[in-house]
Protein backbone atom coordinates (compact mmCIF):
# COMPACT_ATOMS: atom_id res chain seq x y z
CA UNK A 1 0.00 0.00 0.00
CA UNK A 2 3.29 2.57 0.63
CA UNK A 3 1.46 4.82 2.78
CA UNK A 4 1.27 5.89 6.12
CA UNK A 5 -2.34 6.82 7.77
CA UNK A 6 -3.12 9.49 9.96
CA UNK A 7 -5.13 8.21 12.50
CA UNK A 8 -4.92 11.38 15.08
CA UNK A 9 -3.43 14.54 13.84
CA UNK A 10 -2.44 17.41 16.08
CA UNK A 11 -2.51 21.06 15.50
CA UNK A 12 -1.11 22.08 12.15
CA UNK A 13 0.08 19.36 10.99
CA UNK A 14 1.38 19.57 7.03
CA UNK A 15 3.46 17.92 4.25
CA UNK A 16 6.74 20.01 3.57
CA UNK A 17 10.54 19.61 2.21
CA UNK A 18 12.80 22.02 1.93
CA UNK A 19 10.33 25.05 -0.24
CA UNK A 20 9.53 26.45 -3.10
CA UNK A 21 12.58 28.16 -4.44
CA UNK A 22 12.28 30.45 -7.70
CA UNK A 23 8.60 31.61 -7.59
CA UNK A 24 9.03 34.22 -5.79
CA UNK A 25 8.94 36.70 -8.89
CA UNK A 26 5.37 35.18 -8.81
CA UNK A 27 4.83 36.31 -5.42
CA UNK A 28 4.74 32.60 -3.85
CA UNK A 29 6.01 32.29 -0.62
CA UNK A 30 9.26 29.87 -0.29
CA UNK A 31 7.42 28.16 2.44
CA UNK A 32 8.47 24.00 3.25
CA UNK A 33 9.62 23.30 6.47
CA UNK A 34 9.99 26.31 8.58
CA UNK A 35 13.58 24.88 10.35
CA UNK A 36 14.40 23.72 7.01
CA UNK A 37 17.77 22.51 8.55
CA UNK A 38 16.05 19.91 11.10
CA UNK A 39 14.22 18.10 8.19
CA UNK A 40 16.97 17.91 6.43
CA UNK A 41 18.83 16.25 9.52
CA UNK A 42 16.03 13.86 9.77
CA UNK A 43 16.12 12.91 5.96
CA UNK A 44 19.53 12.17 6.26
CA UNK A 45 19.09 10.03 8.96
CA UNK A 46 16.33 7.92 7.21
CA UNK A 47 18.05 7.79 4.06
CA UNK A 48 16.72 9.97 2.23
CA UNK A 49 17.80 12.65 -0.04
CA UNK A 50 17.97 16.01 2.41
CA UNK A 51 15.11 17.53 0.19
CA UNK A 52 12.16 14.92 0.52
CA UNK A 53 9.11 15.64 1.90
CA UNK A 54 8.28 15.13 5.65
CA UNK A 55 6.13 16.12 8.16
CA UNK A 56 5.61 19.38 10.05
CA UNK A 57 4.02 18.33 13.21
CA UNK A 58 2.61 21.96 15.28
CA UNK A 59 1.50 21.66 18.73
CA UNK A 60 0.11 18.51 19.71
CA UNK A 61 -0.47 15.27 19.31
CA UNK A 62 0.04 13.02 15.80
CA UNK A 63 -0.79 9.35 15.84
CA UNK A 64 0.53 7.82 12.68
CA UNK A 65 -0.35 4.12 11.36
CA UNK A 66 2.06 2.20 9.30
CA UNK A 67 1.37 -0.18 6.12
CA UNK A 68 4.93 -1.54 5.39
CA UNK A 69 7.95 -1.10 7.10
CA UNK A 70 9.84 2.26 7.40
CA UNK A 71 12.70 3.76 9.02
CA UNK A 72 11.66 7.57 10.66
CA UNK A 73 13.60 9.92 12.58
CA UNK A 74 12.78 13.14 14.19
CA UNK A 75 13.99 16.87 14.78
CA UNK A 76 12.70 19.65 16.55
CA UNK A 77 11.05 20.32 19.71
CA UNK A 78 10.47 18.69 22.76
CA UNK A 79 8.17 16.32 22.23
CA UNK A 80 8.29 12.80 23.14
CA UNK A 81 8.00 10.16 20.35
CA UNK A 82 7.39 6.55 20.99
CA UNK A 83 7.18 3.42 18.31
CA UNK A 84 5.22 0.93 18.70
CA UNK A 85 5.69 1.67 22.93
CA UNK A 86 9.12 2.22 22.78
CA UNK A 87 10.62 5.69 23.05
CA UNK A 88 12.35 7.35 20.16
CA UNK A 89 14.61 10.32 20.78
CA UNK A 90 15.15 12.77 18.60
CA UNK A 91 17.79 12.96 16.30
CA UNK A 92 17.87 9.28 16.16
CA UNK A 93 16.48 6.68 13.16
CA UNK A 94 14.02 3.74 14.11
CA UNK A 95 12.56 0.69 12.23
CA UNK A 96 8.59 0.92 12.03
CA UNK A 97 6.79 -2.27 11.26
CA UNK A 98 3.47 -2.36 9.04
CA UNK A 99 0.13 -1.92 11.30
CA UNK A 100 2.57 -0.54 14.53
CA UNK A 101 2.30 3.10 15.36
CA UNK A 102 4.02 6.38 15.89
CA UNK A 103 2.61 8.65 18.43
CA UNK A 104 3.82 11.76 19.08
CA UNK A 105 3.08 14.07 22.05
CA UNK A 106 2.72 17.29 22.73
CA UNK A 107 5.70 19.40 23.69
CA UNK A 108 6.75 20.54 27.11
CA UNK A 109 8.98 23.43 25.49
CA UNK A 110 9.27 24.34 21.73
CA UNK A 111 6.30 24.59 19.15
CA UNK A 112 7.29 22.26 16.05
CA UNK A 113 8.55 19.13 15.16
CA UNK A 114 9.89 17.66 11.50
CA UNK A 115 9.19 13.44 10.78
CA UNK A 116 11.35 11.98 8.20
CA UNK A 117 10.23 8.87 7.15
CA UNK A 118 12.26 6.54 4.76
CA UNK A 119 10.78 7.20 1.15
CA UNK A 120 9.50 10.42 1.70
CA UNK A 121 6.05 11.19 1.67
CA UNK A 122 4.81 11.18 -1.93
CA UNK A 123 2.24 13.83 -3.25
CA UNK A 124 2.54 15.95 -6.50
CA UNK A 125 5.30 18.33 -7.16
CA UNK A 126 3.40 21.38 -7.49
CA UNK A 127 5.92 24.34 -8.46
CA UNK A 128 8.95 22.37 -8.12
CA UNK A 129 8.10 21.52 -4.66
CA UNK A 130 5.61 18.94 -2.33
CA UNK A 131 5.55 21.57 0.18
CA UNK A 132 2.17 23.34 1.56
CA UNK A 133 1.24 26.57 0.36
CA UNK A 134 -1.62 26.99 3.09
CA UNK A 135 -2.00 30.51 2.32
CA UNK A 136 -2.64 30.18 -1.35
CA UNK A 137 -3.53 26.33 -0.50
CA UNK A 138 -1.65 24.58 -3.14
CA UNK A 139 0.96 21.72 -2.95
CA UNK A 140 1.07 19.25 0.05
CA UNK A 141 -1.82 17.20 0.38
CA UNK A 142 -4.56 18.70 -1.49
CA UNK A 143 -2.92 22.37 -0.15
CA UNK A 144 -3.99 21.94 3.15
CA UNK A 145 -3.57 20.63 6.58
CA UNK A 146 -3.57 17.17 7.68
CA UNK A 147 -6.66 15.16 9.09
CA UNK A 148 -7.88 12.70 10.89
CA UNK A 149 -8.00 9.57 8.73
CA UNK A 150 -5.93 11.10 5.88
CA UNK A 151 -3.83 8.58 4.33
CA UNK A 152 -0.28 9.80 2.90
CA UNK A 153 1.31 8.16 0.31
CA UNK A 154 4.95 7.13 0.90
CA UNK A 155 7.77 6.95 -1.87
CA UNK A 156 10.43 3.73 -2.50
CA UNK A 157 12.65 3.15 -0.12
CA UNK A 158 16.37 4.07 -1.13
CA UNK A 159 19.13 1.69 -0.85
CA UNK A 160 20.61 3.84 1.52
CA UNK A 161 17.78 2.89 3.76
CA UNK A 162 17.81 -0.68 3.20
CA UNK A 163 21.07 -0.40 4.32
CA UNK A 164 20.49 1.80 7.25
CA UNK A 165 17.75 -0.93 8.22
CA UNK A 166 19.92 -4.10 7.56
CA UNK A 167 22.16 -2.44 10.20
CA UNK A 168 19.77 -1.60 12.71
CA UNK A 169 18.61 -5.45 12.57
CA UNK A 170 16.75 -6.70 15.68
CA UNK A 171 17.80 -3.38 17.72
CA UNK A 172 14.97 -1.41 15.84
CA UNK A 173 16.82 1.41 17.38
CA UNK A 174 19.74 3.43 16.32
CA UNK A 175 22.88 3.46 18.80
CA UNK A 176 23.94 6.83 16.84
CA UNK A 177 22.38 10.06 16.82
CA UNK A 178 22.86 13.11 15.19
CA UNK A 179 24.51 16.03 17.27
CA UNK A 180 22.31 16.89 19.89
CA UNK A 181 21.97 20.88 19.10
CA UNK A 182 20.47 19.34 15.21
CA UNK A 183 18.37 16.54 16.84
CA UNK A 184 16.85 18.94 19.86
CA UNK A 185 16.04 22.50 18.90
CA UNK A 186 14.42 23.54 22.15
CA UNK A 187 15.60 26.81 22.74
CA UNK A 188 18.54 26.80 24.85
CA UNK A 189 18.32 30.20 25.81
CA UNK A 190 16.38 33.51 25.29
CA UNK A 191 18.98 34.90 22.75
CA UNK A 192 18.13 34.90 18.93
CA UNK A 193 21.26 36.50 17.40
CA UNK A 194 20.36 39.00 14.54
CA UNK A 195 22.72 41.19 11.71
CA UNK A 196 21.12 44.88 11.54
CA UNK A 197 18.57 45.53 8.72
CA UNK A 198 18.10 48.15 5.82
CA UNK A 199 16.95 50.39 8.32
CA UNK A 200 18.42 50.17 11.41
CA UNK A 201 19.23 54.06 11.72
CA UNK A 202 15.81 54.71 11.18
CA UNK A 203 14.96 54.14 14.53
CA UNK A 204 16.18 56.74 17.83
CA UNK A 205 19.08 55.23 19.52
CA UNK A 206 16.72 54.73 22.40
CA UNK A 207 14.90 52.24 20.34
CA UNK A 208 17.83 50.52 19.42
CA UNK A 209 18.88 50.22 22.94
CA UNK A 210 15.59 48.88 23.92
CA UNK A 211 15.63 46.48 20.90
CA UNK A 212 19.18 44.75 22.55
CA UNK A 213 18.55 44.77 25.78
CA UNK A 214 14.74 43.82 26.64
CA UNK A 215 12.44 41.30 26.64
CA UNK A 216 9.74 40.78 23.95
CA UNK A 217 6.87 38.18 24.55
CA UNK A 218 5.42 36.17 21.63
CA UNK A 219 1.51 36.61 21.28
CA UNK A 220 -0.78 34.17 19.91
CA UNK A 221 -1.39 35.83 17.27
CA UNK A 222 1.69 34.01 15.62
CA UNK A 223 1.19 31.52 12.91
CA UNK A 224 3.93 30.54 10.03
CA UNK A 225 3.75 33.55 8.24
CA UNK A 226 5.35 35.27 11.47
CA UNK A 227 6.30 35.80 15.28
CA UNK A 228 4.53 38.58 16.57
CA UNK A 229 5.85 40.25 19.62
CA UNK A 230 5.25 42.60 22.17
CA UNK A 231 7.75 44.59 24.26
CA UNK A 232 8.74 48.07 24.15
CA UNK A 233 7.62 50.31 21.15
CA UNK A 234 10.23 50.66 18.72
CA UNK A 235 9.12 54.32 16.79
CA UNK A 236 11.19 55.46 13.66
CA UNK A 237 12.47 58.76 14.07
CA UNK A 238 10.43 59.30 10.50
CA UNK A 239 8.12 57.44 9.59
CA UNK A 240 7.86 57.77 5.97
CA UNK A 241 6.08 55.61 4.07
CA UNK A 242 8.11 52.71 2.16
CA UNK A 243 7.96 51.47 -0.93
CA UNK A 244 8.09 47.53 -0.56
CA UNK A 245 10.89 45.88 -1.64
CA UNK A 246 11.90 41.76 -0.94
CA UNK A 247 11.60 40.77 2.16
CA UNK A 248 13.29 36.96 3.81
CA UNK A 249 12.42 34.22 6.41
CA UNK A 250 14.28 35.89 8.97
CA UNK A 251 13.73 39.26 8.70
CA UNK A 252 12.51 41.63 11.83
CA UNK A 253 9.73 44.29 10.61
CA UNK A 254 8.29 47.40 12.08
CA UNK A 255 4.66 47.97 11.38
CA UNK A 256 3.61 51.32 12.60
CA UNK A 257 2.41 49.97 15.73
CA UNK A 258 6.13 49.78 17.04
CA UNK A 259 6.28 46.03 17.74
CA UNK A 260 7.83 43.79 15.84
CA UNK A 261 7.88 40.60 13.40
CA UNK A 262 9.95 38.01 12.81
CA UNK A 263 9.02 36.98 9.42
CA UNK A 264 8.94 32.90 8.79
CA UNK A 265 8.82 31.08 5.83
CA UNK A 266 5.24 31.45 4.43
CA UNK A 267 6.00 35.24 4.73
CA UNK A 268 5.17 37.77 1.78
CA UNK A 269 7.70 37.89 -0.81
CA UNK A 270 8.08 41.95 -0.94
CA UNK A 271 7.09 44.01 2.61
CA UNK A 272 6.77 47.84 2.78
CA UNK A 273 7.79 48.09 6.81
CA UNK A 274 10.82 48.97 8.15
CA UNK A 275 13.51 45.99 8.14
CA UNK A 276 15.14 46.65 11.83
CA UNK A 277 17.02 43.43 11.77
CA UNK A 278 17.36 40.06 10.56
CA UNK A 279 17.36 36.68 12.33
CA UNK A 280 20.81 35.19 10.78
CA UNK A 281 19.94 31.83 8.93
CA UNK A 282 21.65 29.11 11.72
CA UNK A 283 19.43 30.71 14.09
CA UNK A 284 16.08 30.25 12.37
CA UNK A 285 15.83 27.25 13.77
CA UNK A 286 15.61 28.66 17.48
CA UNK A 287 12.90 31.21 15.75
CA UNK A 288 10.75 28.10 14.46
CA UNK A 289 10.12 27.22 17.81
CA UNK A 290 8.46 30.47 19.30
CA UNK A 291 5.30 29.96 20.51
CA UNK A 292 3.03 32.33 22.55
CA UNK A 293 4.06 32.90 26.12
CA UNK A 294 7.95 32.27 24.96
CA UNK A 295 10.12 35.42 25.96
CA UNK A 296 13.13 35.79 23.82
CA UNK A 297 15.71 38.72 23.56
CA UNK A 298 17.65 39.52 20.45
CA UNK A 299 22.25 40.00 20.24
CA UNK A 300 23.61 41.60 17.29
CA UNK A 301 26.48 39.62 15.88
CA UNK A 302 28.51 41.29 12.66
CA UNK A 303 27.40 39.68 8.98
CA UNK A 304 30.95 37.58 8.42
CA UNK A 305 29.83 36.27 11.73
CA UNK A 306 26.44 34.70 10.48
CA UNK A 307 27.61 33.61 7.15
CA UNK A 308 31.04 31.96 9.14
CA UNK A 309 28.77 29.72 11.35
CA UNK A 310 26.52 29.10 8.49
CA UNK A 311 29.60 27.97 6.39
CA UNK A 312 30.66 25.91 9.42
CA UNK A 313 27.51 24.35 10.08
CA UNK A 314 26.98 23.27 5.90
CA UNK A 315 30.35 21.64 6.14
CA UNK A 316 29.23 19.94 9.25
CA UNK A 317 26.45 18.66 7.34
CA UNK A 318 28.23 17.35 4.96
CA UNK A 319 30.36 15.22 7.05
CA UNK A 320 27.59 13.77 9.18
CA UNK A 321 25.96 12.74 5.29
CA UNK A 322 29.40 10.97 4.69
CA UNK A 323 29.88 9.42 8.24
CA UNK A 324 26.36 7.85 8.10
CA UNK A 325 27.00 6.41 4.59
CA UNK A 326 30.67 5.16 6.16
CA UNK A 327 28.33 3.49 9.15
CA UNK A 328 26.30 1.81 6.78
CA UNK A 329 28.67 0.34 4.16
CA UNK B 1 23.19 52.66 -7.22
CA UNK B 2 22.72 50.77 -3.40
CA UNK B 3 23.63 47.21 -2.51
CA UNK B 4 22.19 46.33 0.95
CA UNK B 5 22.54 42.92 2.77
CA UNK B 6 18.99 41.41 3.61
CA UNK B 7 20.31 38.96 6.18
CA UNK B 8 22.96 36.80 5.41
CA UNK B 9 21.90 35.01 2.61
CA UNK B 10 20.64 37.94 0.39
CA UNK B 11 20.58 41.32 -0.63
CA UNK B 12 18.64 44.32 -2.10
CA UNK B 13 20.08 46.51 -4.98
CA UNK B 14 18.18 49.86 -5.22
CA UNK B 15 18.43 50.65 -9.12
CA UNK B 16 16.19 53.95 -9.33
CA UNK B 17 16.04 56.46 -6.90
CA UNK B 18 12.83 58.74 -7.28
CA UNK B 19 9.99 56.17 -8.15
CA UNK B 20 7.50 58.84 -6.86
CA UNK B 21 8.23 61.06 -9.39
CA UNK B 22 8.78 58.67 -12.53
CA UNK B 23 7.28 55.29 -11.43
CA UNK B 24 8.15 54.42 -15.59
CA UNK B 25 11.40 55.18 -15.66
CA UNK B 26 11.47 53.05 -12.13
CA UNK B 27 9.95 50.36 -13.77
CA UNK B 28 12.40 50.17 -16.85
CA UNK B 29 15.70 50.35 -14.46
CA UNK B 30 14.21 47.13 -12.78
CA UNK B 31 13.52 45.47 -15.82
CA UNK B 32 16.56 46.39 -17.61
CA UNK B 33 18.45 45.10 -14.04
CA UNK B 34 17.01 42.08 -14.39
CA UNK B 35 17.64 41.34 -17.55
CA UNK B 36 21.27 41.77 -17.11
CA UNK B 37 21.14 39.91 -13.52
CA UNK B 38 19.89 37.12 -15.17
CA UNK B 39 21.97 36.77 -18.54
CA UNK B 40 25.01 36.98 -15.86
CA UNK B 41 23.96 34.30 -13.94
CA UNK B 42 25.96 34.96 -10.91
CA UNK B 43 27.34 31.59 -9.55
CA UNK B 44 25.23 30.94 -5.67
CA UNK B 45 22.37 33.05 -7.03
CA UNK B 46 19.28 31.34 -6.57
CA UNK B 47 16.39 33.51 -7.60
CA UNK B 48 15.27 37.12 -7.70
CA UNK B 49 12.81 39.27 -6.83
CA UNK B 50 12.04 42.25 -8.22
CA UNK B 51 10.14 45.14 -6.52
CA UNK B 52 9.41 48.85 -7.62
CA UNK B 53 12.79 50.39 -7.64
CA UNK B 54 14.25 47.19 -6.34
CA UNK B 55 15.92 43.79 -7.03
CA UNK B 56 16.26 41.68 -4.27
CA UNK B 57 18.77 38.93 -4.74
CA UNK B 58 18.82 35.47 -2.51
CA UNK B 59 22.19 33.71 -2.86
CA UNK B 60 23.68 30.73 -0.80
CA UNK B 61 26.79 31.50 0.97
CA UNK B 62 27.97 28.10 0.43
CA UNK B 63 28.12 28.39 -3.13
CA UNK B 64 29.69 32.09 -3.14
CA UNK B 65 32.85 30.16 -1.44
CA UNK B 66 32.86 27.49 -4.06
CA UNK B 67 33.02 29.80 -6.68
CA UNK B 68 35.84 31.90 -5.18
CA UNK B 69 34.72 34.05 -2.84
CA UNK B 70 36.64 34.53 0.50
CA UNK B 71 34.82 33.50 3.75
CA UNK B 72 35.69 36.72 5.06
CA UNK B 73 34.52 38.96 2.27
CA UNK B 74 31.44 37.26 0.61
CA UNK B 75 29.62 40.44 0.41
CA UNK B 76 32.06 42.62 -1.31
CA UNK B 77 32.55 39.61 -3.63
CA UNK B 78 29.06 39.49 -4.50
CA UNK B 79 28.61 42.98 -5.06
CA UNK B 80 31.69 43.84 -7.26
CA UNK B 81 29.86 40.06 -8.89
CA UNK B 82 26.66 42.40 -9.34
CA UNK B 83 28.04 45.60 -10.32
CA UNK B 84 29.78 43.98 -13.08
CA UNK B 85 26.62 42.37 -14.67
CA UNK B 86 24.67 45.93 -14.36
CA UNK B 87 27.50 47.34 -16.46
CA UNK B 88 27.63 45.03 -19.04
CA UNK B 89 26.32 45.94 -22.65
CA UNK B 90 23.19 44.01 -23.76
CA UNK B 91 23.45 42.48 -26.98
CA UNK B 92 21.42 44.35 -29.60
CA UNK B 93 19.92 40.91 -30.64
CA UNK B 94 18.83 40.36 -26.53
CA UNK B 95 16.87 43.62 -26.32
CA UNK B 96 13.84 43.10 -24.11
CA UNK B 97 10.74 42.52 -26.10
CA UNK B 98 8.39 45.18 -26.08
CA UNK B 99 6.29 44.17 -23.13
CA UNK B 100 2.95 41.67 -23.35
CA UNK B 101 -0.51 44.03 -23.57
CA UNK B 102 -3.12 41.44 -21.92
CA UNK B 103 -6.77 42.74 -21.98
CA UNK B 104 -8.39 41.86 -18.74
CA UNK B 105 -12.55 40.90 -19.12
CA UNK B 106 -14.09 42.75 -15.58
CA UNK B 107 -17.72 42.46 -14.57
CA UNK B 108 -18.75 46.07 -12.91
CA UNK B 109 -22.09 44.37 -11.56
CA UNK B 110 -22.95 46.14 -8.25
CA UNK B 111 -22.99 43.01 -6.64
CA UNK B 112 -19.08 42.37 -7.44
CA UNK B 113 -18.21 46.31 -7.02
CA UNK B 114 -18.94 47.06 -3.40
CA UNK B 115 -16.95 50.25 -2.99
CA UNK B 116 -17.39 51.26 -6.45
CA UNK B 117 -20.21 53.82 -5.53
CA UNK B 118 -17.58 55.47 -2.57
CA UNK B 119 -14.78 55.83 -5.22
CA UNK B 120 -17.06 57.23 -7.85
CA UNK B 121 -18.51 59.55 -5.17
CA UNK B 122 -14.83 60.68 -4.07
CA UNK B 123 -14.30 62.30 -7.02
CA UNK B 124 -18.04 63.75 -7.69
CA UNK B 125 -18.10 60.98 -10.82
CA UNK B 126 -21.49 58.77 -11.41
CA UNK B 127 -20.34 55.32 -11.64
CA UNK B 128 -20.54 54.91 -15.16
CA UNK B 129 -18.22 57.46 -15.45
CA UNK B 130 -16.08 55.73 -12.61
CA UNK B 131 -16.34 52.09 -14.62
CA UNK B 132 -15.26 53.98 -18.01
CA UNK B 133 -12.73 55.81 -16.47
CA UNK B 134 -11.19 52.67 -15.22
CA UNK B 135 -11.33 50.85 -18.27
CA UNK B 136 -9.57 53.67 -20.62
CA UNK B 137 -6.67 53.35 -18.98
CA UNK B 138 -3.75 51.42 -19.96
CA UNK B 139 -1.91 50.35 -17.07
CA UNK B 140 1.75 48.46 -16.36
CA UNK B 141 2.30 46.00 -13.73
CA UNK B 142 5.33 47.77 -11.36
CA UNK B 143 5.20 44.38 -9.07
CA UNK B 144 3.61 40.89 -8.47
CA UNK B 145 3.44 39.94 -4.91
CA UNK B 146 1.56 40.05 -1.57
CA UNK B 147 -0.56 37.00 -3.09
CA UNK B 148 0.94 34.98 -5.43
CA UNK B 149 -0.08 36.10 -8.79
CA UNK B 150 -1.14 39.44 -7.45
CA UNK B 151 -0.38 42.31 -9.85
CA UNK B 152 0.32 45.84 -8.23
CA UNK B 153 -1.11 47.99 -11.64
CA UNK B 154 0.35 51.56 -12.08
CA UNK B 155 -1.20 53.96 -14.31
CA UNK B 156 -4.68 54.48 -12.42
CA UNK B 157 -6.18 57.83 -13.35
CA UNK B 158 -5.82 60.32 -10.74
CA UNK B 159 -9.90 60.56 -10.01
CA UNK B 160 -10.34 56.99 -8.91
CA UNK B 161 -7.25 57.03 -6.32
CA UNK B 162 -8.69 56.09 -3.02
CA UNK B 163 -7.30 54.89 0.16
CA UNK B 164 -7.29 51.31 1.48
CA UNK B 165 -10.39 50.74 4.14
CA UNK B 166 -9.95 51.49 7.67
CA UNK B 167 -11.14 48.18 8.14
CA UNK B 168 -9.93 45.64 5.55
CA UNK B 169 -12.21 42.89 4.70
CA UNK B 170 -11.30 39.29 6.65
CA UNK B 171 -12.17 37.60 2.77
CA UNK B 172 -11.75 38.99 -0.35
CA UNK B 173 -13.42 36.91 -3.22
CA UNK B 174 -11.05 35.57 -5.88
CA UNK B 175 -10.41 37.95 -9.05
CA UNK B 176 -11.92 40.70 -7.24
CA UNK B 177 -10.66 44.12 -9.19
CA UNK B 178 -9.80 46.90 -6.54
CA UNK B 179 -8.76 50.29 -6.17
CA UNK B 180 -5.56 50.94 -2.90
CA UNK B 181 -4.01 53.79 -2.96
CA UNK B 182 -3.29 55.07 -6.57
CA UNK B 183 -2.77 51.82 -7.86
CA UNK B 184 -5.47 49.07 -8.94
CA UNK B 185 -4.97 45.69 -8.58
CA UNK B 186 -6.56 41.85 -8.85
CA UNK B 187 -6.93 39.27 -6.19
CA UNK B 188 -5.78 36.21 -7.49
CA UNK B 189 -7.24 34.00 -4.80
CA UNK B 190 -9.93 34.61 -2.37
CA UNK B 191 -7.50 36.57 1.03
CA UNK B 192 -8.11 39.25 3.39
CA UNK B 193 -7.77 42.56 2.11
CA UNK B 194 -8.28 45.79 2.48
CA UNK B 195 -8.50 47.67 -1.03
CA UNK B 196 -11.83 48.58 -2.15
CA UNK B 197 -13.41 46.19 -4.89
CA UNK B 198 -14.96 47.79 -7.84
CA UNK B 199 -15.47 44.84 -10.18
CA UNK B 200 -14.29 41.13 -10.71
CA UNK B 201 -12.63 39.08 -13.57
CA UNK B 202 -13.52 35.58 -14.35
CA UNK B 203 -9.99 35.25 -15.37
CA UNK B 204 -7.45 33.01 -12.70
CA UNK B 205 -4.57 34.92 -12.45
CA UNK B 206 -2.64 32.28 -10.58
CA UNK B 207 -2.88 28.45 -11.45
CA UNK B 208 -0.30 26.08 -9.56
CA UNK B 209 -0.88 24.08 -12.36
CA UNK B 210 -0.74 26.66 -15.54
CA UNK B 211 3.20 27.38 -17.00
CA UNK B 212 3.53 29.79 -15.80
CA UNK B 213 1.02 29.69 -12.81
CA UNK B 214 0.82 33.48 -13.00
CA UNK B 215 -1.34 35.31 -15.58
CA UNK B 216 0.50 38.47 -15.60
CA UNK B 217 4.23 39.54 -15.49
CA UNK B 218 5.98 42.74 -14.39
CA UNK B 219 6.06 44.85 -17.04
CA UNK B 220 3.18 43.53 -18.97
CA UNK B 221 0.85 46.02 -20.17
CA UNK B 222 -2.74 45.37 -19.01
CA UNK B 223 -5.89 46.78 -20.57
CA UNK B 224 -9.66 46.24 -18.63
CA UNK B 225 -12.79 45.45 -21.19
CA UNK B 226 -16.29 45.50 -19.41
CA UNK B 227 -17.87 42.45 -19.58
CA UNK B 228 -21.96 42.45 -18.85
CA UNK B 229 -22.84 39.68 -15.77
CA UNK B 230 -24.02 37.58 -18.20
CA UNK B 231 -20.74 37.51 -20.06
CA UNK B 232 -18.91 36.52 -16.63
CA UNK B 233 -21.68 33.55 -15.90
CA UNK B 234 -21.50 32.01 -18.79
CA UNK B 235 -17.26 32.61 -18.76
CA UNK B 236 -15.00 29.46 -19.26
CA UNK B 237 -11.25 29.34 -19.98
Amino acid sequence: MNEVLVTRVGFLTTVQDLGRVGHRQSGVSVGGALDTHALRVANLLVGNAAGAAGLEAGLGKLHLRFTDDRLIAWCGGAFEADVAGRILPPGQVAVVHGGEDLHLAPPSAGGRAWLAISGGVDVPIVMGSRATDRRARFGGLKGRVLQDGDPVKLGPRSPQAARIAEKLGSSRRSSWSAPNEWANTTRRHEFVRVVRGAHWSRFPPSALAAFQRETFMVTPDSDQMGVRLHGPQLMQVNPDEMLSEAVAPGTIQVPPSGQPIILLGDCQTIGGYPKLAHVITVDIAAAAQLHAGDSVRFAEVTLTDAQRWLLEREREVERFRIGLELKTR
Amino acid sequence: MEITPLGDSAVVVRVYDDFASNPEAALEAVLNAQQRLEAAAIPSVVEYVAAYDSIGLFFDPAGAIEAGASPDSILDWLKKKIFAALARPIRANKKRARSALLEIPVCYDPEYAPDLGEVAGRSGLSIDEAVRLHRSGEYRVHCVGFVPGFPYLGGLPAELASPRRANPRKSVPAGSVAIGGAQTGIYPIASPGGWNLIGRTPLRLFDPQRVPPALVARGDRVRFRSISRTEFDSWTE
